[in-house]
């Protein structure tokens, strides 16, 4: 009994930091099943792939990616595109290169070695373009935000009129996910605002968890080789330990005393 | 011990032996006669070294790549995370071993707490726990502030303006503390430098506490002093290796739970927002592990007096075996104390709940009323009952409960199968 007791305590010392995370923000965030989550946790390509369509169609206008680069399209774990068709996506952009040998810069079109083409230059321009606010770097945006990609996928989807009694300024909507409710971001998606080229319905809904998803493989590029790595890891120590505690039983039994 | 006897076999070996003896030290260190009763919470000794290593090793590879400067630390970061080999890996096991670490020292200083490990003759092992204990906080502050996020940026601003509290020279420490006028490149590069340094001293300082345990020999459950080598110990190896193998192998399976399944979740989410001067974030809190103290921080409304309340906190445990005036070492002797030992677990795990809470109404006056605990029970609560307490009947070794011939057998009997 006491053992459970000193137990629960040192789980409890854990989930103290939980609860520090949401602490501030009690909100019952929309739910929906991520493919990603679990011990086996893994992105579904189509989705991704999906996802990146309404990230560069609709987010892309105003939000960075600055971590990615044109091959994390067709690297393995990713949307997987095909090297292909990743080549043709980053040939579609225009990236300021040089000097050259006259010492003059110059456009050419992007390479897969090439980072994700920024839509303003820096973050003033970003800022002067909208009304003062800075569209945040998506690059690892799921893991900035205390409800990670619940947070990010209620968001999209929490834009209604705003309560009465509560005025909202130019440029500032209402937002029942966002801190403090007011967001200076116009609601970003509507149905139908991209047409899936695989003929799924691109209700707010699905763009929503497809963009969402998106976002986490761009925030963790790597999580499918964690998910594997880690369950190897682990059933590894399992039996390791198993076998360490039978050797541990067997030497301990010379010795009048119990472990 | 049988140190002095041992003669390397090898003719080679006795050369060698002669003119350095690793060999004899290596000999001490597998025949170290260990009390055979220790429980598992005497595993976590050897789980730090496992951690310190850890850290160490994993820190080195991550120098390796990070950049430390105040435009590219981020960015560096993000490089590790993406496109260094397993650098994600590495990262990962660097930032939850941080917290692996300080799980287990805490469990190994309350583990001390309880059965009196600081007493007479162990007072020295103990002050070196609490200087290495120093340096890990130290050295897990600096780390947090290397990625340059938000909490890294304005924690920093938070800890080192504690410094500004001092009379007269405050101000001028703080800058110097800087090396500017605000927390920015000088700072996280002089915080990069310290925090490759710390774990290097903390490493020398184990191989003293080490050294300065091997002296007097484990304390055991039962705290009594015991003969060794006798029926009571059994050698280092095989015998403690194996146990303390097979408590880090379950150490290790929470830890591979958290690298690879929620490696985020004892983080902040906004230490993944860049650095930025112009925004603070909405709560400034730190690592878990150091909450407890941040309350404490927090709890007293002056400034200067906050500070050393904190600093107080820490310190008045290296007064720790003066200020219990009791002669008996296990808390499994001392029913009061037990009582009292578990009141201050709670306390500090309040302590802890509450530093994560915005320091405001109740959660503030909870806050006061657990540090003021805190300090009564080691100021007034341990020296009083060291004089007040009737203790149990204390076995005179560890086997002679079994064997028998106890004065008082029967309690003995009962006293042992607690201990269990």
């Amino acid at each position: 009994m006491k053992k459970l007791f000193k137990l629960i305590l040192i789980l409890s010392l854990f989930s103290l930091n939980s609860s520090q995370i949401f602490a501030a923000e009690k909100v019952d965030y929309l739910k929906t099943d991520w493919s990603f989550k679990g011990l086996f946790g893994k992105f579904d390509r189509a989705t991704l792939q999906r996802g990146y369509q309404v990230y560069t169609e609709v987010c892309a206008s105003c939000h960075s990616m600055k971590y990615l680069s044109y091959r994390n399209l067709s690297e393995e774990g990713g949307p997987e595109f095909s090297e292909a068709a990743a080549k043709a996506i980053a040939a579609s952009f225009e990236v300021k290169d040089g000097p050259n040998a006259d010492g003059e810069m110059f456009t050419r079109p992007g390479k897969l070695s090439d980072k994700f083409v920024m839509p303003y230059d820096n973050v003033k321009a970003a800022q002067a373009a909208n009304g003062g606010a800075y569209p945040p770097d998506m690059s690892v945006l799921v893991k900035a935000r205390g409800g990670g990609v619940d947070y990010i996928y209620s968001l999209l989807q929490g834009y209604e009129d705003p309560p009465s009694g509560v005025t909202l300024d130019d440029g500032v909507y209402y937002n029942k996910y966002m801190y403090g409710n007011k967001i200076r971001m116009a609601a970003p998606l509507s149905d139908g605002i991209v047409e899936y080229g695989d003929g799924t319905n691109a209700s707010v809904e699905q763009m929503s968890k497809d963009v969402t998803t998106f976002l986490m493989w761009a925030a963790e590029p790597h999580l499918e080789a964690r998910h594997q790595m880690g369950f190897k890891a682990i059933v590894y120590l399992i039996i390791l330990t198993i076998l360490v505690y039978f050797s541990m039983k067997k030497i301990w039994s010379r010795v009048e005393s119990e472990v | 011990m049988s140190d002095h006897d041992y003669k390397p076999k090898s003719k080679v070996g006795q050369w060698f032996n002669d003119r350095l003896p690793l060999l004899t030290l290596a000999n001490h260190l597998t025949d170290y006669p260990t009390p055979k009763n220790l429980n598992y919470w005497w595993t976590f000794g050897g789980i730090l070294t496992f951690c310190l290593i850890t850290q160490i090793i994993t820190g080195l590879t991550l120098a390796m790549h990070y950049i430390a400067h105040a435009d590219m630390a981020f960015e560096s970061v993000e490089h590790i995370m993406r496109d260094v080999n397993y650098g994600w890996l590495i990262r990962y096991i660097h930032a939850n071993g941080a917290s692996m670490f300080f799980l287990a020292v805490y469990i190994h200083i309350f583990r001390s707490l309880f059965y009196g490990s600081y007493k007479s003759p162990r007072e020295i092992i103990w002050i070196l726990g609490i200087v290495i204990y120093l340096l890990m906080m130290a050295a897990a502050f600096m780390g947090y502030v290397l990625p340059w996020g938000q909490m890294s940026f304005w924690g920093a601003t938070v800890i080192t303006n504690l410094f500004s509290a001092i009379p007269l020279v405050g101000e001028g420490i703080v800058t110097w503390l800087w090396g500017g006028y605000s927390v920015d490149n000088p700072t996280l590069t002089r915080f990069f430098t310290l925090h490759y340094l710390i774990p290097f001293l903390i490493l020398g300082l184990v191989v003293l506490h080490i050294w300065a345990l091997h002296v007097p020999g484990n304390n055991n459950p039962v705290g009594i002093d015991i003969k060794k080598p006798s029926k009571d110990t059994v050698p280092f190896h095989p015998y403690i290796v194996i146990k303390d193998g097979f408590a880090l192998l379950m150490f290790m399976i929470v830890f591979a739970f958290f690298v690879f399944y929620t490696p985020n979740i004892l983080g902040h989410a906004d230490n993944y927002i860049e650095a930025n001067p112009m925004v603070t974030p909405a709560h400034i809190v730190p690592e878990w592990y150091l909450l407890p103290f941040y309350a404490i921080l927090r709890s007293v409304p002056d400034k200067l007096l906050g500070v050393v309340a904190m600093l107080s906190a820490i310190l008045i445990l290296a007064a720790l075996p003066w200020l219990d005036t009791s002669k008996i070492r296990s808390a499994v002797f001392r029913p009061l104390y037990k009582q009292f030992y578990w009141i201050l677990v709670a306390d500090v795990l309040i302590l802890g709940y509450v530093g994560a809470m915005p320091a405001e109404g109740l959660y503030l006056l909870i806050a006061r009323v657990a540090t003021a605990y805190y300090f009564l029970h080691f100021l007034v609560i341990l020296p009083v009952l060291g004089f007040k307490e009737r203790t149990l009947p204390v076995p005179l070794s560890i086997t002679e409960p079994i064997l028998g011939g106890s004065p008082n057998l029967a309690a003995a009997r009962h006293r042992e199968s607690k201990i269990k």
